[in-house]
């Protein structure tokens, strides 16, 4: 057979995404059941939803001006604690990080020492920080305090985690290097591993700072202090002028910080 | 690491003068930072009820053993609309992500002024907890999974298309390069070139927040967006506390199966 004669397809086909076809329909069919089943069973009232929509609009309208006056001095108020929440609780939970973190690296701890560490940071893991803060207000009172709690553990979560993975990571002919020179275990830990690990933590702590203080205006409304219960006021008076001022703030705040993490950490590296 | 001339011969120190001063600067502007904090959120509390938290902690640890296990029957709907609420809020912020995501990138954007856009849709979605948007929208369309599903959408949309298009400009140029040459126009280009290259990270993003929706989604019914937070807050008001620690382990329950579901997924993927 020459080659002239052969047959070549004319037509191409981009090669699917999953190869196997039985998985490739099965996937897709599945996902076609859960999603009538899901519509079908969602109960949307949607007389209430439409009623809802000129709410929506003059909702949206607040933002344009919103309103910053701040008659009764609760906004900044509210502010600022949730700011110093935010700092006070991201140094508790890293500092508090530390030790768990460095007992949850595998290569430091023995293994009795790393399960109990790794069980604590699972456990602070697990939960939300407003189901923390439903707790800590039911505790310690109403208040900033229950939020702080709430949001350190939180923070242990987060942080040990992250160092412990960091530490696990790290290069291992460096530490044996300082423990060839003779080198304590708290040397070593200052010399060897601090150094290593120290600028992607110094970045993550600006990130959680701004995760707490994202965190701290939500654990409000359940009560735990900060601009949370005032947002929430705000919106059961109806007032979305001053409601809408208050998410501004917010999403300000977190930009700011989200440009310092990005430039703290490029200083650092 | 600098040395430092003594009258003993030369001293080898980590640091110089200078930055072991400006080091310990740094720590005491921390200590003073923190010592404020520390005392504008101590002057805002009732120091007893914070002595009479170990109490209160073997009080109420006492009246949530042991868990209700018949409350059970009346969990499985609302975790079926939290399930719903964590997924289809997924889906609606993967549709929307995607045309953000692509205004945002560096080298698929249309214009700089739309890429200024697609990154403050971006941080808005971001810097707003999904709570906070479930209270907006609870206000708008009334309490139910409605609120609580376009909350999570609204939250996502922000984490998705910054991850999506992180990864899109980290594609291979080269291939894109190579559709082009074969004179593709701009969409083909898009749909041939670049959109090979980021399903798989598209789909792994879908997968990750999708487990990070299911821990968010149980707690939206705490502002009436629907879910197994409803129960929850119920419960808390109540003072139902058996009930309490029957919705606390299905809730840790959900969590530990979602992670694992959304590990396996990723595995499979990457």
């Amino acid at each position: 057979m020459s080659v002239a004669e052969q047959t070549f397809p004319s037509s191409w086909r981009r090669p699917p995404f999953i190869k196997n076809p039985l998985l490739r329909w099965s996937i897709i069919i599945g996902a076609a059941i859960y999603l009538a089943l899901a519509f079908g069973t969602m109960d949307v009232n949607w007389q209430r939803a439409a009623e809802g929509l000129p709410r929506g609009q003059r909702f949206i309208a607040a933002f344009f001006p919103p309103n910053f006056s701040d008659n009764l001095g609760v906004m900044w108020d509210g502010i600022f604690e949730s700011i110093w929440m935010a700092i006070i609780s991201t140094i508790a939970g890293i500092a508090l990080s530390i030790p768990i973190g460095l007992g949850a690296a595998r290569n430091l701890a023995p293994k009795w020492v790393y399960l109990l560490n790794r069980s604590i940071i699972g456990g602070s893991r697990t939960f939300p920080e407003v189901i923390l803060a439903i707790f800590a207000v039911k505790l310690f009172g109403f208040g900033p305090f229950a939020g702080f709690i709430a949001l350190s553990i939180g923070t242990i979560g987060f942080y040990a985690k992250l160092l412990a993975e960091d530490i696990e990571n790290m290069s291992a002919s460096q530490a044996e290097a300082i423990k060839a020179t003779g080198a304590g275990w708290f040397q070593w830990i200052n010399y060897a591993i601090q150094p290593q690990v120290m600028p992607r933590m110094i970045g993550l702590s600006v990130y959680r700072l701004d995760i707490n203080f994202r965190e701290s205006a939500v654990v409000g409304i359940v009560g735990g202090g900060g601009i949370g219960a005032t947002l929430n006021t705000a919106f059961e008076r109806y007032e979305f002028d001053t409601a809408a001022a208050i998410l501004l703030i917010i999403i300000g705040i977190v930009m700011v910080l989200e440009y310092t993490s990005g430039f703290l950490r490029k200083y650092v590296q | 690491m600098p040395r430092i001339d003594s009258t003993n011969g030369p001293v080898w120190k980590r640091r110089t003068t200078k930055q072991q001063w400006a080091i310990w600067a740094g720590w005491l502007v921390a200590l003073a930072i923190t010592a404020f904090a520390w005392q504008r959120i101590s002057e805002k509390t009732i120091w007893f009820f914070v002595q009479d938290a170990p109490r209160q902690a073997a009080d109420i640890g006492s009246r949530m053993i042991p868990p209700k296990f018949s409350y059970m029957s009346k969990l499985w709907a609302p975790i079926w609309d939290t399930l719903n609420i964590a997924t289809l809020g997924t889906v609606i912020a993967l549709v929307i992500a995607v045309p953000v995501a692509f205004a945002a990138a560096r080298n698929t954007t249309p214009h700089p002024i739309v890429r200024t856009i697609a990154i403050f849709i971006i941080v808005a979605s971001r810097s707003v907890n999904s709570l906070i948007w479930a209270l907006m929208l609870v206000f708008i369309f009334g309490p139910g999974v409605l609120a609580g599903t376009i909350a999570i959408g609204l939250r996502s949309i922000g984490f998705c298309a910054k991850l999506l298009y992180e990864g899109i400009e980290e594609i291979d140029h080269t291939q894109v390069e190579a559709i082009e040459a074969t004179g593709a126009s701009g969409p083909q280009k898009m749909v041939f070139g670049i959109v090979p290259q980021v399903l798989p990270t598209f789909a792994g993003i879908g997968v990750f927040r999708w487990d990070i929706n299911i821990r968010e989604s149980t707690i939206l019914g705490l502002v009436g967006a629907g879910g197994i937070g409803l129960e929850l807050n119920g419960s808390i008001n109540t003072l139902a506390w058996t009930q309490v620690s029957m919705i606390l382990l299905v809730i840790l329950l959900t969590v530990v199966v979602s992670e694992w579901v959304s590990a396996k997924v990723r595995g499979a993927i990457i």
